[in-house]
């Protein structure tokens, strides 16, 4: 099954010269969250804009369920819910004819049954006839949520949906993603919380300068952060690991005064005891011990940094 | 075609417009009756007739169209000046329609709006004034006509502005200047000559003159030439709505 958003390439120059994304490819399976992450002017609303057909691609293609977003745009669209980064809305409307306005926008009958839902999934529908002004800052979020699900889009881009969110509201949020993966949505969210991405997405990107810098499978990603390592500081150096301690888990550092193991806190045994007892057998003193963990925050922040320099 | 989103934003614009009914209408109403006390009544008391008609009379299709032509301008313009200044902009960007679906709904509610208001005008204008409308097809065609030209022109106004000021300035310094001397409460021959000449430079006066001579049979200039100024002028802000239509301009990044 081909996936069903396919960038390929994508450059964007703003008038100004300035390139937001130099020249971003990725592809999205259908009904995974992909989470994507990215300081401050990363490009991440850039990159939605430009697939949502807000801004103007200089080069590169994107396809949405097959679509090409420039050529066969309303097939495209047709298929794209976007909630943007900043609460845009009326003010004076009400709710419910704003959801309205957004089902005809994208040229689906109305149908108040299916609205109805959409609003009760968010907790709006006590509010159907409010005035946009007269709510929270979280209900706002939600009806620009229940703006982009009103042509019940296939895909749905969340441009920083938690953004100045409370805890609970939050959860609210991930559980609304939840639900609409098992309805078959799939979900490219951007965010700047790695607990977020950790806590619902499928698959997690970092984006930084324009560049997408990492996809991985958030399973990959946590299994590689899972692990710790214990540093073994040696009295004085030794010339080879000696016989005993030989295995895929221990090396010697280079300059030969450190032993480093690599364990899975999740497992069952770390074998951290086993480890010393082996030292101690092996007739080493110690003078150290040190452990160290690799957190996506870490391989994130690692990651911006490297591509700075 | 999407003709479900061009009802769709028809519909949202005309919505607002009822929402604010006693501001969409007691205004037009409250200024045409001043109109008629001031100009009606105190100065048409000293000029009483102006080409065999009644001065209380003669000066409501200029009346009519002095209103049109503003509201059209700023219903079109507001209409899509508003979502750029808000930020709702992005939904119409983002949804399966073209430009001209957007063009099609603002524009099509902007001129309805107006279309509106100069009926109204017209009924509010029977309560002080005796008028027969001489050739009432072209009476409606010119004002149609005239509503969805000035709508279009304003929708251009609403995409060229980039701010508030911009907006209003251009009806201000332009718009209401050119059409208080088209001939709205006057005919161009009471002019001197060197202003006769001038006037002919102001495409209102083609409007207001054809206009009125679907009131009364009597026209400042020949109507052919009205009827093609009305065609040129919506040609042109039809071309020019292409053109932004083609290159994004001041749309998309
Ligand atoms: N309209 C514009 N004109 C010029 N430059 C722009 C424009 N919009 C964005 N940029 C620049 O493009 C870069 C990427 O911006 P973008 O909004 O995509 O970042 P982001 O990853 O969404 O950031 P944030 O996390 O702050 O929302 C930034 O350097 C920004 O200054
Ligand atoms: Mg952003």
């Amino acid at each position: 099954m081909p996936d069903i958003v396919e960038i390929h390439n994508l450059r964007k120059a703003y008038s100004d010269g300035f390139e937001a994304l130099k020249g971003v490819s990725l592809n999205i399976k259908k009904g995974e969250i992909l989470a994507l992450l990215g300081p401050n002017g990363a490009g991440k609303t850039t990159l939605i804009s430009t697939v949502c057909g807000i801004t103007t691609s200089t080069s590169g293609s994107v396809k949405v369920g097959g679509h090409d977003t420039l050529t066969d745009y309303r097939a495209a669209r047709a298929m794209i819910g976007l909630v943007p980064q900043e609460i845009n809305l009326e003010p004076f409307e009400k709710v419910i004819s704003t959801v309205r306005f957004s089902r005809g926008l994208f040229g689906k009958p109305k149908d108040d049954a299916a609205l109805e839902k959409i609003l009760r999934q968010l907790s709006l529908w006590d509010k159907k006839d409010s005035q946009i002004r007269a709510l929270s800052g979280g209900m706002k979020r939600r009806v620009l949520i229940a703006k982009a699900l009103a042509h019940e889009p296939r895909v749905l881009f969340l441009d920083e949906p938690t953004a100045g969110v409370d805890v609970e509201l939050r959860r609210d949020m991930w559980e609304i993603v939840a639900g609409l993966k098992a309805d078959g949505v799939t979900i490219i969210l951007t965010t700047h919380y790695i607990e977020e991405a950790e806590a619902i997405a499928d698959r997690i990107g970092v984006i930084a300068h324009g560049e997408l810098l990492l996809v991985e499978d958030k399973d990959k990603l946590m299994a590689r952060m899972g692990k710790k390592q214990l540093v073994v500081q040696l009295t004085k150096p030794v010339d080879a690991l000696p016989d005993i301690l030989v295995s895929d888990a221990v090396t010697l550092s280079a300059d030969r005064t450190k032993l480093i193991y690599t364990y899975d806190t999740r497992a069952e045994r770390t074998g951290i005891t086993k480890l010393l007892s082996d030292v101690a057998t092996a007739g080493l003193v110690l003078s150290d011990l040190e452990t160290s963990q690799s957190s996506l925050e870490e391989i994130f922040v690692g990651l911006v940094k490297e591509d700075a320099a | 075609m999407n003709w479900i989103a061009v009802t769709s934003i028809y519909k949202f614009e005309m919505a607002r417009f009822f929402r604010t009914m006693t501001q969409s209408f007691v205004s037009p109403v409250l200024s045409t009756s001043l109109y008629f006390v001031v100009f009606g009544a105190a100065i048409g008391s000293r000029i009483q007739e102006v080409e065999g008609i009644s001065y209380g009379a003669f000066i409501v299709p200029g009346l009519i169209m002095l209103s049109v032509i503003t509201q059209s301008i700023s219903n079109a313009s507001f209409g899509i000046y508003f979502p750029k200044f808000i930020g709702t902009v992005f939904e119409l960007l983002s949804a399966p329609i073209s430009f001209i679906e957007i063009v099609l709904g603002y524009v099509g509610a902007a001129a309805t709006k107006a279309l509106f208001i100069g009926v109204i005008i017209l009924i509010t204008a029977f309560f002080f004034v005796d008028i027969t409308i001489v050739h009432p097809f072209w009476m409606v065609l010119f004002l149609v006509l005239t509503c969805v030209s000035f709508a279009l022109f304003g929708f251009i106004l609403g995409i060229w502005a980039g701010n508030f000021e911009q907006l209003q300035l251009v009806p201000l310094l332009i718009i209401t200047p050119l059409v208080f001397l088209g001939g709205s409460f006057y005919s161009i021959s009471m002019l001197p000559p060197v202003w006769q000449v001038i006037s002919h430079f102001n495409p209102v006066v083609y409007l207001i003159s054809g206009f009125r001579w679907s009131f009364f049979g009597a026209a400042d200039v020949p109507i052919v030439t009205s009827l093609f100024a009305i065609a040129g002028f919506t040609a042109l802000c039809l071309a020019v709505i292409w053109w932004i239509f083609r290159t994004g301009w001041r749309i998309r990044q």
